[in-house]
């Protein structure tokens, strides 16, 4: 027996076993990826609201993606209380015009970040949101001041199509 | 060897020949060729465009097409249309949403996501529109029907005069085609009945060639996908095959002797 | 059971292999010793695992997507061909899987009819094969049911209806099984649960299938007992692991033709139409595979004496073992029941064509005489060839005659022929 034989025997079987990886791992990515979001829920990623008939000191509650959105029309208090908090006070610093591009406006996730309920409107110590599960308390702008949350309300992505609608992903 | 073949080849005609006799009876529809059939078939962009356009303006009165999104239009494998042309298509129907704030439902111009418009209610309003038959839902119809696309194509081409002999009753029409020959829906494509917007001319054949290869897109609209995946599994498939057999050779040559 | 004890290599496979022997039994099946004389017609088994793990597989993910209500079955279907990423690809795997698992079941059980795989001592590995089978017909049927199309609805309809042939009981067992007074939602919902729960019983069964093989070993082609391990038997891993891959691959190239090519062509066109109980369809057809024995319901004009008909046809098939009375196994050496065999074969396809024609006229009369031949094949032919057939004498072993100095060595040769 040449040593020739092994050599081709060998790379018959590495060759043989290597193109059946590929397949398999052909097989395997459409019975995962069938788990992902399909086309109608992707078609669904986006919200339009009209916010119209907000008033300043209002806030209304919208579905986005199967979870609330809270869109508040800030007073100038609220507005100013928020932009004069400084950033050593918060557990999770974030400026309050990198939250709300217009000060006006606040749109963020309704969900706390500690565990996922939500969060009750014009309630806790900082004139913002307190959440009844564990206690977080969230400031005018939304942000984590005191309790077991790690981090601010998540703001979305959004823009304003126009003066009354906002488009929320 | 010989017998597996044998085998083979007897359960393949049986196949065919069982395949046959569920299908319709034994008629010769019209022949035309259809881009997207064999291993390599596509569709025509244009053709589905135009095929849309003869749904909407001239089916989508009676028949709905319920299962697809105005968003599929745009898609890959579809009529293709640009996505300002896809939005504003959906923009030009109106759906019911809701209900609102006071609990009221309202209408609103469609969005991508919606599902396409339909003519009637339910059933029975479709029902009562038209003497009792109902126009039936396009989103499948084509597998719905034994003779496929053929017969969707010689069915809206097959209008013919009552044969002598044969009285039917009021808002019956003869159709060539049609099981039974006899057809509630009066011939709805007449010459220039719709103005392409290519320019093309819009005769009965050419509108029932467009709008049938529509309505075979709207039955599957991953069909491109499948045929381009098909190619690729059976060759990758084949290679393997290869690969293994020569391997099992290698394998079994240890053993003396085979009997 | 084995000659050596398998001991495990590494510490750690030592140590769970003295807790739970899977090791041992990894060893077993490698080992395991197999005739070297297998045909391709052996390679079905293995084939028919991956279909049923294809089946299972598949299924689950369509679960995951599939609404089990009337309301809303037909609609959801739809919405796994069109939205689901890859739902077309599974779905159509899915069912014309089902149809390639029938095919394997087929050529699976023709093969042990010819080679007589279902003798003494393998008796009990043939029983469990019928019920298996039995399994795999309900578990296609209530599939079938499932995306609530106008044969899902008739098929359903017809089918269930059947049991009221049953005296005193029967229309009680139909309302039983219906949940309602029709095939209804409460129908469809158990069919559903039901579809989930068999391929799991099928999978346990096929467990005791292989275990009740591995006792005397596989039957070959000359039905000749064979010692193992011996120069007659091979090692299953590599010799048929690499023999049942390769037949594997050509049974998947067959099943993604249709798959990517023809997906619809063995379902019915009136599948697609949306479940309508005040309208029947021209002809109630189930699938291609339950054909031969909807011919045989059909060929007996009293309800009930149909359905026993048609349950017995397939019954009849657990008594083979006992009907065959030759003590010859394979037809290789018995060459007037190889005659009958495939008059045999050729009768099951006469039924499963008949079974797809309108039950009436000439086509009734061809399938009530297909279906008596049937019932004449396992009752008197069988049991009487066992005595009178006159069979080709059977070599010792299986390299033996190729070794020589066996007067068979001429019989032998001839029989490769035969075989190929």
């Amino acid at each position: 027996m040449s040593d020739k034989k092994p050599e081709r025997r060998d790379f018959l079987f590495t060759a043989s076993y290597a193109v059946g990886a590929v397949g398999v791992a052909a097989v395997v990515w459409p019975l995962v990826d069938q788990m992902n979001p399909d086309a109608s829920v992707k078609a669904l990623a986006s919200t339009e609201v009209d916010v119209s008939s907000v008033k300043p000191g209002n806030t209304i509650t919208v579905l986005w993606r199967g979870k609330p959105v809270f869109i508040r029309r800030r007073t100038q208090d609220e507005i100013s209380e928020a932009k004069s908090v400084k950033m050593e006070d918060l557990k999770h610093p974030e400026r309050d015009e990198d939250r709300a591009k217009d000060p006006q406006w606040l749109v963020m996730l309704g969900v706390c970040t500690h565990l996922g309920c939500v969060p009750l409107n014009d309630k806790g110590d900082y004139d913002g949101w307190f959440c009844p599960c564990h206690g977080s308390h969230y400031d005018t702008s939304g942000r984590i001041r005191k309790g077991p949350a790690p981090l601010n309300m998540e703001v979305p992505k959004y823009e304003f199509v126009n003066a009354n609608t906002i488009k929320i992903g | 060897m010989k017998n597996f073949i044998k085998l083979f080849s007897i359960l393949v005609l049986f196949f065919f020949t069982i395949t046959q006799s569920n299908s319709a009876e034994k008629i010769d529809y019209l022949k035309t060729d259809w881009s997207f059939k064999g291993l390599f078939g596509k569709f025509d962009r244009g053709s589905l465009q135009r095929g849309y356009q003869v749904y909407t303006e001239v089916c989508a009165a009676c028949h709905s097409m319920k299962y697809l999104s105005y968003r599929n239009l745009g898609e890959e494998g579809g009529p293709e249309f640009s996505e300002a042309e896809t939005k504003a298509i959906a923009a030009s129907f109106e759906v019911t949403d809701g209900p609102n704030a006071d609990g009221e439902m309202f209408e609103r111009p469609a969005k991508l996501s919606d599902k396409f418009v339909m003519p009637y209610e339910n059933v029975k309003a479709a029902q009562a529109a038209n003497g009792g038959a109902y126009p039936p839902d396009m989103s499948v119809l084509v597998k719905a029907r034994g003779g496929g696309v053929d017969y969707i194509y010689s069915l809206l081409q097959g209008y013919e005069e009552v044969p002598s002999g044969m009285t039917l009753d009021e808002g019956v029409h003869y159709n060539k085609y049609m099981y039974g020959n006899k057809i509630r829906m009066s011939a709805p494509l007449s010459e220039d009945i719709v103005e392409y917007g290519d320019g093309t001319k819009a005769t009965v054949e050419q509108m029932s060639k467009d709008v049938t290869t529509f309505l075979m897109w709207a039955a599957e609209p991953h069909l491109e996908a499948r045929h381009q995946m098909g190619f690729k599994a059976i060759v990758y498939l084949i290679i393997l095959t290869i690969l293994v057999y020569f391997s099992m050779k290698k394998i079994w040559s240890r053993v003396e002797s085979e009997v | 059971m084995s000659d050596h004890e398998y001991v495990p290599s590494s510490k750690f496979g030592k140590w769970f292999n003295d807790r739970l022997p899977l090791l041992t039994l990894a060893s077993h099946l490698t080992d395991y010793p197999t005739p070297k004389n297998l045909n391709y017609w052996w390679t079905f088994g293995g084939i028919l695992t991956f279909c049923l793990i294809t089946q299972i597989v598949t299924g689950l993910t369509l679960a995951m997507h599939y609404i089990a209500h009337a309301d809303m079955a037909f609609e959801s279907v739809e919405h796994i061909m069109r939205d689901v990423n890859y739902g077309w690809l599974i779905r159509y795997i899915h069912a014309n899987g089902a149809s390639m698992f029938f095919l394997a079941v087929y050529i699976h059980i023709f093969r042990s009819l010819f080679y007589g795989s279902y003798k003494s001592p393998r008796e009990i590995i043939w029983i469990i094969g019928i019920i298996i089978y039995l399994l795999m017909m309900a578990a296609a049927f209530m599939g079938y049911v499932l995306p609530w199309g106008q044969m899902s609805f008739w098929g359903a309809t017809v089918i269930t209806n059947l049991f009221s042939a049953i005296p005193l009981v029967g229309e009680g067992i139909v309302t039983w099984l219906w949940g309602g007074y029709s095939v209804d939602n409460p129908t469809l919902t158990r069919f559903f649960t039901l579809h989930y729960l068999i391929p799991f019983l099928i999978l346990g069964l096929v467990v005791l299938h292989i275990w009740a093989l591995h006792v005397p070993g596989n039957n070959n082609p000359i039905g000749i007992d064979v010692k193992k391990p011996s120069k007659d038997t091979v090692p299953f891993h590599p010799y048929i692991v690499i023999k049942d891959g390769f037949a594997l691959l050509m049974f998947m190239i067959v099943f993604a033709f249709f798959v990517f090519y023809s997906p619809n062509i063995l379902g019915h066109a009136d599948n697609y139409i949306e479940a309508n109980p005040m309208v029947t369809p021209a002809h109630i057809v189930p699938e291609w595979y339950l054909l031969p024995f909807y011919a045989i319901l059909r060929s007996v004009p009293d309800k009930l004496l149909g359905v026993v008909a048609m349950l017995s046809a397939i019954l009849i098939l657990a008594a083979l073992p006992w009907l065959d009375t030759s003590k010859i196994r394979s037809a290789v050496f018995r060459p007037l029941y190889k005659q009958f065999y495939w008059i045999l074969v050729a009768d099951v396809l006469i039924l499963g064509y008949m079974g797809a024609m309108p039950a009436e006229g000439l086509y009734l009369l061809i399938a009530r005489v297909a279906t008596a031949y049937y019932f004449l094949h396992f009752l008197v032919i069988l049991p009487v060839l066992g005595f009178k057939e006159k069979t080709i004498p059977v070599p010792l072993s299986i390299t033996e005659p190729i070794l020589g100095g066996s007067p068979n060595l001429a019989m032998a040769k001839n029989k490769e022929s035969l075989d190929k």
